[in-house]
C-alpha cells in the first residue's frame, strides 16, 4: 500500500516552503499515502469512457474584451503588503547566501 | 589545448577544435510580449514605463477571490501566430497552474499552458546568411516548431543593499508587479539538429526571422532591448556521428540578436572541454553576461514534476472554431522573407542594397516612398543616405532615431524627387529643400517656393553663359574638339557658376557639346 516514502515527503514539503520535523514526516508519509489511495479508488469506479474533467460546467471560451479597466491604484495595490518601499513590494532576500 | 578567456569564466575550447569531434543540438524558447492593451487575465494597462505597480488589481496581485478572464485578443494574437509558424492549432486546450515561489510572481503560480498548448507541429524557414568574407550562398534552414503556448508574464524585481543592483548579496529587493500579467507567447522549437558549425548563426537568424514575421504580424513591438522579445538558448553536444543527446544546458537573459549567436557559440565551446576532460555537463540553466561573453551557472533546472502543473480551475478552456481560425489565417500578412525577395525584384537593387535597406529598417518607407510615386533608386539614394545618416545622431545626446522621427515622411520624398524629375530642381538644391524639410518649414514645395530655387528654365539665358564660357576658355575647347570629351566639366562648372547654381547641370553639358559640335 505505502507508496509514498519519507524523501517524497520532505521533497513536496520543500516545493510547498513547509518546514517538517522528523516526527512529522513519518506521521504524514502515512496519512499522505492514505489520501493518495482514496483519490486513487475515483480512477477504479471511472471507466475508461469518462473523460477526466476538469471544470463542472460545460463552458468554453469565456473571454473579454481587450478594453482597459481602471487599476487599484498604487497606494492601495500596497497597502496590504507587510513591507512596502518606493510603491513596490519589499520581500526578503531571495537568494540565500552560502 | 584549452583556453583561459574572461576572468572568471570555464575553461573553454576553440570553436574549430570542437567541431571537429562535438556535434551541437540547438533548441530554441522564445518569449514574446503581446501588444495588447491590457493584461492576460486582467484588464489593466499595459504600457512600458509606468510608475511601479499602478498597473495592477486584484487579478494580477493575485489577491484572494479574484476571478481571471482571458483577454480575447490575446487569444487572436496566439492563434495567429500560431498559423505564422505553419502550427497546428488546436480545436481545444486549458491552461495550466504551473507552480513555484518567486517574489515577482504574486500568486505564487504562473497561469499557462501545459500538455494542451493552443499551437503545435509547426516550422519556419530560416534563411542564413553568408558568413564574413565568404563567397557563399545564404542557406535555408528549417526550424521545426513544437509549440506556441499563452500565459503570463512576471512582475520585476529590484534588488537594494547588494553591489550595482546585484541579486547577490542583496539585503532585500523591492518588486513592481506592472508586467506581471501581460501576455506571453512562449515559442518552443525541437531540438535542432544538423546545423553543425552553423548552429549559433541559425540561433542567431531564427530569432530574427521570428522578430520580423512577429512584427510583421503586427502582435508585438518585439524591442529585445525592452524585453518584449527574450531567448533562451538551449545547447548540448554529441560526439560525431552520435545519434544520442548530450545533456543540454539553457542560457537566459540572452537580450540581442548578437548575444543569441555569441551565447550559442560559448556554451558549445564550455561543453566541449567539460566533454574532453571526461566530466559531465550539469543540466543548469546558465546566465550570459553580455559585457565579458561568458555563461556562469545559475539553478539547477527543476524537473517538471517539481511544478504540480495542473489544469487551471478558474478558466474555462479556450476552443478556437474552424471559422475563427480560418477568419484569422485570412488577415496573415505576406512571409517576410517572401515579401524582401519581392520588393528586392521589383525594385531591381542588388543583394547588397537589399540587405543594406532591411538591416537600416529602410524597407516600408522606401515601399510607402515608392507607393508615393518616386522612383526606387532615388527612394532608397534620399533614405539609405543623406536621411540615414542624419538618423544616426538625430535624437537625444546624439542618439540614434528611427528614419520616420525624423520629420519627413515617405510622401515628402516622393515631393522631392518629383521636383527633381520635373527639372525644377537640381541636386543640390534638392538638398537644401531637404535642409528646410527637416528643419520644419514645410513640404518640399513650400520649402523650395519660400528659398527662392528653382532651376533656371530661360534657355536663352543658359545658352548666353555657355557661349561667354567657350570664349574665355579655348584652351579647353580645343581639348575638348580634339578629342578629350571629359575636360567639358571644367566648362560645366563655370557656366552653373556664372548661374549661380540655378541650372540643370546635364543641360549645361548638351548645350555645351552641341555649341562644339562635339558628340556627347
Amino acid at each position: 500500500m505505502s507508496n509514498l516514502s519519507r524523501e517524497d515527503v520532505a521533497h513536496v514539503a520543500m516545493l510547498a516552503r513547509i518546514h517538517l520535523e522528523d516526527a512529522e514526516l513519518d506521521r504524514l508519509a502515512g496519512q499522505l499515502d492514505q489520501i493518495v489511495d482514496w483519490v486513487g479508488q475515483v480512477a477504479e469506479v471511472a471507466s475508461a469512457d469518462v473523460p477526466p474533467m476538469s471544470h463542472p460546467m460545460p463552458l468554453t471560451n469565456v473571454t473579454r474584451p481587450d478594453e482597459v479597466r481602471p487599476s487599484l491604484g498604487v497606494e492601495q495595490a500596497v497597502a496590504n503588503a507587510p513591507q512596502a518601499e518606493d510603491d513596490r513590494f519589499a520581500v526578503p532576500r531571495i537568494l540565500d547566501e552560502e | 589545448m584549452s583556453t583561459q578567456t574572461a576572468a572568471g569564466a570555464e575553461k573553454t575550447v576553440p570553436f574549430e577544435e570542437a567541431m571537429s569531434r562535438y556535434e551541437p543540438v540547438i533548441g530554441l524558447e522564445v518569449h514574446v510580449e503581446l501588444g495588447t492593451r491590457t493584461k492576460m487575465f486582467c484588464g489593466c494597462a499595459t504600457g512600458f514605463g509606468a510608475d511601479p505597480n499602478t498597473q495592477t488589481c486584484p487579478v494580477c496581485l493575485g489577491l484572494p477571490g479574484a476571478l481571471p478572464v482571458v483577454n480575447a485578443t490575446a487569444v487572436e494574437s496566439a492563434i495567429r501566430i500560431g498559423l505564422a509558424l505553419n502550427c497546428e492549432i488546436a480545436d481545444w486546450c486549458r491552461f495550466a497552474r504551473k507552480n513555484y515561489f518567486y517574489p515577482d510572481m504574486p500568486k505564487n503560480f504562473q497561469t499557462s499552458q501545459y500538455d494542451e498548448p493552443i499551437a503545435f507541429e509547426g516550422y519556419l524557414d530560416v534563411e542564413v546568411p553568408p558568413r564574413e568574407g565568404l563567397d557563399e550562398e545564404p542557406f535555408v534552414f528549417r526550424v521545426e516548431i513544437e509549440r506556441a503556448h499563452m500565459e503570463e508574464d512576471t512582475g520585476k524585481s529590484t534588488h537594494v543593499g547588494g553591489a550595482t543592483g546585484r541579486i547577490h548579496g542583496a539585503s532585500h529587493s523591492l518588486v513592481d508587479y506592472n508586467r506581471a500579467g501581460i501576455p506571453l507567447i512562449e515559442i518552443v522549437t525541437k531540438p535542432l539538429t544538423g546545423a553543425g558549425e552553423r548552429a549559433p548563426e541559425v540561433a542567431k537568424a531564427y530569432v530574427g526571422a521570428l522578430r520580423d514575421l512577429l512584427r510583421a504580424l503586427d502582435v508585438s513591438d518585439v524591442k529585445m532591448e525592452q524585453g518584449s522579445l527574450r531567448c533562451d538558448a538551449n545547447v548540448s553536444l554529441m560526439p560525431t556521428g552520435s545519434e544520442r543527446f548530450g545533456t543540454r544546458t539553457e542560457t537566459k537573459n540572452v537580450n540581442s540578436l548578437r548575444s543569441v549567436e555569441r551565447a550559442v557559440r560559448y556554451e558549445m565551446t564550455r561543453h566541449a572541454a567539460v566533454l574532453d576532460a571526461g566530466a559531465t555537463i550539469l543540466q543548469e540553466t546558465r546566465h550570459w553576461h553580455e559585457d565579458t561573453g561568458i555563461t556562469t551557472s545559475g539553478r539547477p533546472k527543476s524537473d517538471a514534476d517539481d511544478y504540480r502543473y495542473f489544469p487551471e480551475p478558474d478558466l474555462v478552456p479556450v476552443a478556437p472554431s474552424r471559422e475563427d481560425v480560418e477568419r484569422l489565417r485570412a488577415t496573415l500578412p505576406e512571409n517576410p522573407a517572401q515579401r524582401r525577395r519581392r520588393l528586392q525584384e521589383e525594385w531591381g537593387y542588388t543583394d547588397l542594397e537589399m540587405r543594406d535597406v532591411v538591416n537600416a529598417g529602410a524597407a516600408e518607407v522606401i515601399e510607402e516612398t515608392v507607393a508615393a510615386g518616386a522612383s526606387a533608386a532615388a527612394a532608397r539614394k534620399w533614405w539609405m543616405g543623406e536621411l540615414a545618416r542624419r538618423a544616426k545622431t538625430a535624437g537625444e545626446g546624439g542618439a540614434s532615431v528611427e528614419l520616420l522621427d525624423l520629420g519627413v515622411s515617405p510622401a515628402h520624398v516622393a515631393e522631392l524627387d518629383g521636383l527633381v524629375t520635373s527639372g525644377r530642381l537640381n541636386d543640390s538644391m534638392a538638398r537644401q529643400t531637404l535642409e528646410g524639410v527637416l528643419a520644419g518649414e514645410g513640404t518640399p514645395t513650400e520649402v523650395a517656393d519660400a528659398r527662392g530655387l528653382e532651376l533656371v528654365q530661360d534657355d536663352g539665358a543658359l545658352q548666353a553663359a555657355v557661349d561667354e564660357v567657350i570664349a574665355a576658355n579655348p584652351d579647353v575647347v580645343e581639348k575638348i574638339r580634339g578629342g578629350k570629351v571629359q575636360a567639358v566639366g571644367a566648362l560645366i562648372g563655370q557656366v552653373m557658376k556664372t548661374m549661380r547654381g540655378q541650372a540643370d547641370a546635364g543641360k549645361a553639358r548638351q548645350l555645351i557639346l552641341d555649341t562644339l559640335g562635339v558628340e556627347g
